[in-house]
């Protein structure tokens, strides 16, 4: 579980997140959802540590990681992975030298034992051999996220974030990698944010929802309560096109 | 004012980059891939630009020197002289800051518009000191490497040129080398190639680094590493030899 309480973050005097509260629940795929530039990357980027924060709280179960040295947050880093939009693998490696490379910073196993490792997170994610010595400009964008939800989980994190996980795919792969996401999430019972604004991974995988509006947290709620919000601008950026303004008509 | 903020930032990234590592046998293993990178994909340039630079040398002394009350060995002499004082580090050094220094700031930069550098933070990695500290250390090693190689080739191209056209022998070119050799320009040309060893390597890593945007922003910080690392070369250069020599 992450929680955060009272979180502000500016920008050279541009207030980009105000008073942020809310609560992530473990074992769930966790959405922040709101459009672009209302500040959700940024909220994203702080609660991993790679925003400081203006004031607030951010608890990691009850460690509070704005009270913490640099050594404790790396030590919580260690319980983190990432999914960066674009993948964010590293050009100079193969995919299986970057399914590895947490395991080569952070554990003792041997040689065998993290190739080892490292491919049996590549197999979950649906990646067969022979792409483990493919590079990262050789795979579609699809196997991309894939190899980069395979090294964020090849520690066995307990909180996982995706930065925009769909972006750039199409929808019959974008269904795919965030089916991938729910069953992990409940197979490692991970606390996963996922920043997202693709609706389909809102009806989806949505099992709790926190909608981020000009910097402010304007509603929360779950994939169910979503479609019978009043909320007026979560109504204006869910249903703005006519599919789902004929989809919740139809609700 | 500008210069100086961003002087003060250069020292902190320079910090940042020499703070203890997280894991050693992973930066051995970069390091080893630097020496590949930086070292060995230069020798070429290095071997090739050397051998002509030397043949050009002695052919434009030989013909400066038309008076026959100049002896012909000073052609060795002074092919020799450039060569160890002022071509194999310094210029070798400018040319290798095109090559390396247009390389690592591409190769941050795209590592920073593409999130990998935000990746290697977040998996508790010190980005700067990770990539950073194993492209200097390699360079540190390699430049003098390279500057003595080049040294040699550059002789070798000299001697060659020199016998082909006929403008000395084989006994005045050697005989000339050895000429008034002061083992100290050595030290001092070894010196230098550190000091712009650092610099070629640092200079465009800082600039690779605090790449903010796309692509466009990623070309125009090797343009402005590359310049200014050449800048600093040639300043590190002077300061040097006033003091050294």
């Amino acid at each position: 579980m992450i929680r955060v309480e009272g979180l502000y973050k500016s920008f050279e005097n541009k207030t980009v997140l105000s008073d942020i509260n809310v609560v992530f629940d473990s074992g769930k795929v966790n959405l922040i959802i709101g459009k672009s530039g209302s500040g959700k990357t940024v909220l994203l980027k702080s609660l991993i540590g790679l925003h400081s924060i203006d004031t607030g709280h951010i608890f990691y179960g009850t460690r509070d990681i704005s009270l913490m040295s640099a050594r404790q947050v790396k030590a919580i880093r260690e319980e983190i992975g990432v999914v960066f939009q674009g993948g964010a693998l590293f050009d100079s490696l193969s995919v299986l030298e970057n399914v590895k490379f947490p395991l080569n910073l952070f554990s003792s196993l041997s040689e065998k034992e993290k190739t080892e490792r490292a491919r049996f997170c590549l197999r979950r994610v649906n990646l067969m051999q022979d792409a483990d010595n493919l590079y990262p400009a050789e795979i579609s964008g699809g196997m991309k996220k894939r190899v980069a939800i395979a090294r964020a989980i090849v520690l066995q994190p307990k909180f996982l974030f995706c930065d925009e996980p769909n972006s750039g795919l199409d929808p019959l792969t974008s269904i795919v990698i965030d089916n991938l996401i729910e069953e992990i999430t409940h197979e490692y019972d991970m606390t996963t944010i996922v920043n997202t604004h693709d609706m389909n991974s809102v009806f989806e995988i949505g099992e709790k929802i926190v909608f981020i509006h000009e910097g402010r947290k304007e509603w929360e709620g779950t994939k169910e309560e979503i479609a019978h919000t009043e909320n007026k601008n979560l109504n204006d950026f869910i249903f703005s096109s006519k599919l789902y303004k004929k989809i919740k008509a139809s609700l | 004012m500008k210069f100086l903020n961003r002087f003060g930032s250069y020292l902190l990234f320079i910090r940042r980059a020499f703070s203890r590592p997280e894991k050693g046998q992973v930066y051995v293993r970069e390091l080893v891939a630097e020496f590949e990178k930086l070292g060995l994909n230069s020798i070429a340039l290095v071997v090739i630009i050397s051998f002509f630079i030397g043949a050009v040398l002695t052919l434009q002394t030989a013909y400066n020197m038309a008076s026959p009350l100049l002896p012909r060995y000073l052609i060795g002499y002074l092919t020799r002289e450039t060569l160890l004082l002022e071509f194999s580090s310094t210029i070798v050094s400018l040319i290798l800051a095109g090559k390396i220094g247009s390389n690592i700031a591409s190769e941050i930069g795209s590592m920073k518009i593409t999130e990998q550098i935000e990746a290697l933070e977040t998996m508790g990695v010190n980005s700067v000191s990770y990539l950073v500290a194993p492209k200097i250390a390699a360079s540190l090693v390699i430049n003098p490497i390279l500057y003595v190689f080049s040294v040699f080739i550059g002789i070798i191209g000299g001697l060659l040129s020199g016998l082909l056209s006929g403008v000395v022998n084989f006994e005045d070119f050697i005989y000339g080398l050895h000429f008034s050799f002061n083992p100290y320009y050595v030290t001092y040309s070894i010196i230098k190639s550190l000091f712009f060893a650092f610099i070629f390597t640092s200079i465009p890593a800082f600039y690779g680094y605090n790449v903010q945007g796309g692509a466009l922003e990623v070309g125009k910080a090797g343009t402005k590493a590359v310049v200014d690392s050449s800048i600093a070369i040639l300043i590190a250069n002077l300061v040097l030899t006033q003091i050294m020599l």
